[in-house]
């Protein structure tokens, strides 16, 4: 295929020229028209569901100290004393850094396939992959420390996911199959393998519940620490996430292999000229990348969901919400940060488990969250029509001053 | 000079006709272990799974030794033919133990693989006329579902299956005419553009599914489109319970394809919408509107797509379920790849396809995680093609650039 007018150099345009402006206005505009939709479709006025995916969040409990924050989130009649509130508040904000951690790493793996010029659709079927290899070594050797036994859990699964995404790379660099093409395909590949290893009689399904098509748990030996709350508290995997985004950006700023990488992502045929090896740029980003994504598949099983069955399988999309997390973080660690944790904490506050039905339907939240999330993506991908707008508010004065 | 050539052809065609042989050897080891041959051999010999095996691995080495003699097509074709044929004919042997007749009934399997490719062949005819023109539509997916959804809303709220699919077609056509605005005018990047649009599909037929119809689901009592009844064939072997029965939705995918190929290759408007998806430029300067070609096509293939979403949803199904597509718009992508971004090869792609879907939904009978591994064929295949091993799948040119007038 014919090289593309890169997506990193556009990017590029817009880390100098949008910086903060566009992905704050298309937040802004996403959650303006979710909230017509709402209007529209329920008649309920939207700011109050607002108010409590932001309560479900419990992103509230960092500003606890400060206010009560039942008052913030409109709550007095759910929870008798304010101390109520913060604990439930912090049991939340333990699942949303949870799910942030994820995003951050799934984001990653579309980011650092962004700076080399390819689109990395394929996160999904790495994290999926990924999660297989955690699974058959996290059940097995019951006896190793756990020192030892995490880290080979993540290294095994980490070649794992490195391969399935290096096939991509591997394909687009020697015979130029399209990479959109390849990890849509890898998806689904991984999608059914995984559905074949975890189903009833599957090589990976449980052995002490012959009838559910679920892996068996994952031992106490690879789980990971928890650091903050109970059993599926925050875990030490968002340490991870956080070192994985200092390692993104050193990777490519720091290292002569990340300077290919964005050579590449900017203009591949200058790159061959200059001596860069697009061949080998192009592997090792999807391969890095891949490890990525899969890294947050070995931390979610290890460190909160201890068992992986078809239905996760089916139902999982962190993989693809990592693509709008990419996007509205412009590829930029800091970006992507905080990118992470709004999806993680649209999410959260989302989730059945989280929204109080009384104010809306968690079902309905649940897609109003995609519809957000959508919009994101589109607006995001629209750029160019912010950006028109914004260089023509500034364009315009120049005639004037010419005739003045 | 005659003579030489003729004494380097032969080798030439030595090397090819091994290859074919592969290729038939392993068709061979399957039909072998097929009823009523595969019953027959069973009670003779005992453990028959080592025929399949044995025909394939022959198949692959005939087809390594023609691939790396510069017959790389047919090569590779019998390898690939004799992995299958192992995976099938094992697959096969392991399964006629009792259940075999109820697996392998061929007429309702045929009909079942039409059931099955249908939505697939509107899908990849939608994604043959976006591609063609050069706008990549990975939404075809997101098209689907919108199609799905209101294709039912469209037959319950006003009692018939027709007004069904003229809202599904609505639907389909304004979503994706928002990829085309986005993707031409705004020159977004196709693919966010299209991620974005299956994203918006989901949570919005979700969200809607849920407001309209709320935990009840759909109503069991719609109007669903009729089958066509063709009386001549009623009692005629192996074609009558395929063909005399059929869903109006099924004919009409027949005569897409068709339909296709006759605008997209022999008339002028096709050939302009051709033109711009390989050089816009030169189309442009030809006096053809590079952006109202594509507009045209984007909006077409989201009606196309979204007729096979509503054939899922009014004519196969009876009823609409939360992302009720699971994937098939990527299958319908990946038939139009195989196929070469050809509207008779994307049928093919979609019949084989639908085959493998067919073929997997009554497997379970006897294996059911054969039945999940075999869902993969048709991304192995499409991996396959595209990394060049059966005739390199090349798209359309200017596929996937924004245009920018001059």
């Amino acid at each position: 295929m014919a090289t593309r007018p890169s997506l990193t150099a556009r990017l590029s345009l817009h880390q100098r020229a949008g910086g903060l402006v566009v992905p704050l206005l298309t937040t802004l505009l996403a959650f303006a028209v979710a909230g017509l939709v709402v209007l529209l479709t329920t008649g309920k006025d939207p700011l109050p569901i607002f108010r409590g995916i932001l309560d479900g969040t419990g992103l509230l409990w960092l500003v606890h100290w400060a206010v009560d924050i039942r008052t913030v989130a409109g709550t007095h009649d759910l929870y008798p004393t304010e101390a109520d509130a913060v604990a439930v508040a912090a049991i939340n904000l333990q699942q949303t850094l949870i799910l942030t951690t994820t995003l951050i790493l799934t984001g990653l793996a579309v980011a650092f396939a962004f700076r080399c010029g390819l689109f990395n659709i394929g996160g999904q079927g790495q994290y999926i992959v990924w999660i297989i290899a955690a699974v058959a070594v996290g059940t097995h050797f019951a006896g190793m420390p756990r020192l030892l036994h995490v880290p080979l859990a993540l290294t095994c699964a980490a070649l794992a996911g490195a391969g399935w995404a290096g096939i991509a790379g591997l394909m687009r660099a020697t015979v130029g199959s399209h990479e959109v093409i390849t990890t849509i395909m890898l998806n689904w590949i991984a999608f059914w393998v995984g559905s074949y290893l975890f189903s009833i009689g599957g090589p990976l399904q449980s052995s002490s519940q012959a009838s559910v098509p679920i892996s068996d748990d994952v031992v106490a030996s690879a789980k990971l620490h928890v650091l903050w709350g109970g059993v599926q508290g925050l875990h030490v995997g968002f340490l991870i996430a956080l070192g994985a985004l200092v390692c993104f950006w050193a990777i490519l700023n720091r290292t002569t292999l990340g300077f290919g990488i964005r050579a590449v992502g900017f203009n591949p045929e200058a790159a061959r000229y200059a001596g860069i090896s697009v061949t080998r740029s192009y592997f090792l980003a999807m391969a890095i990348a891949g490890s990525f994504a899969g890294l947050a598949g070995g931390i979610d099983l290890l460190g909160w969901q201890f068992r992986f069955g078809q239905i996760d399988i089916q139902g999982s999309d962190v993989g693809f919400v990592g693509i709008a997390v990419a996007l509205l973080g412009r590829s930029t660690p800091v970006g992507i940060f905080f990118s992470a944790l709004l999806f993680g904490a649209l999410l959260t506050g989302t989730s059945a488990r989280n929204l109080d039905a009384e104010v809306f339907d968690p079902e309905l939240a649940g897609n109003l969250t995609l519809i957000i999330q959508g919009l994101i993506v589109l607006f995001v991908g629209a750029d160019l029509l912010i950006l028109s707008a914004w260089r023509a508010r500034r364009r315009l004065p120049r005639p004037w001053r010419r005739t003045a | 000079m005659s003579t030489i050539d003729a004494t380097r052809r032969l080798p030439r065609r030595l090397n090819r006709d091994v290859g074919l042989v592969g290729i038939g050897l392993a068709a061979a080891g399957v039909w072998l272990m097929l009823p009523p041959l595969g019953d027959n051999l069973r009670a003779a010999t005992g453990d028959v799974v080592v025929i399949p095996i044995v025909f394939g691995i022959l198949a692959i080495a005939a087809g390594i030794w023609s691939a790396s003699r510069r017959e790389h097509k047919i090569g590779w074709s019998a390898i690939a033919c004799g992995v299958v044929g192992i995976v099938l004919g094992v697959a096969a042997a392991e399964a006629s133990i009792s259940t075999h007749e109820a697996v392998f009934v061929w007429s309702s399997l045929f009909a079942a693989t039409l059931r099955w490719a249908t939505p697939l062949i509107f899908a990849a005819m939608g994604g043959l006329f976006s591609e063609r023109s050069g706008v990549v539509n990975i939404a075809l997916e997101g098209m689907m579902l919108v199609g799905a959804f209101f294709g039912i809303w469209g037959a319950i709220r006003f009692d018939h299956w027709a007004i069904g699919l003229l809202t599904a077609m609505l639907a389909g056509a304004l979503l994706a005419f928002v990829h085309a605005f986005f993707s031409i005018h705004l020159r977004a990047d196709q693919i966010v553009s299209g991620t974005a649009i299956n994203f918006l599909a989901l949570g919005l037929t979700g969200y809607l599914y849920i407001d309209i119809y709320g935990d009840q689901g759909t109503p069991s009592e719609i109007s669903t489109i009729p089958n066509v009844h063709l009386g001549f064939l009623d009692g005629v072997y192996f074609l009558g319970p395929i063909l005399g029965d059929m869903n109006l939705m099924i004919w009409l995918a027949l005569a897409t394809v068709v339909l296709s190929w006759a605008f997209l290759f022999r008339t002028t408007l096709g050939l302009r919408l051709r033109a711009v998806g390989e050089h816009p430029r030169a189309a442009e300067a030809a006096g053809i509107s590079v952006y109202a070609v594509r507009y045209a096509a984007v909006t077409f293939s989201g009606v196309l797509a979204a007729l096979g979403g509503a054939y899922l949803s009014i004519g196969f199904v009876g009823s609409f379920t939360e992302n009720m597509t699971v994937g098939r718009g990527f299958i319908a992508l990946a038939a139009l790849i195989f196929g070469m971004w050809k509207p008779f090869g994307a049928f093919g792609a979609a019949l084989l396809f639908g085959f493998s879907s067919a073929l997997a939904r009554s497997l379970p009978e006897y294996s059911e995680q054969a039945a999940l591994l075999f869902e993969t064929l048709p991304y192995v295949l499409t991996l396959i093609a595209v990394g060049g091993l059966i005739g390199r799948s090349i798209p359309p040119a200017a596929v996937g650039r924004p245009y920018e007038k001059q």
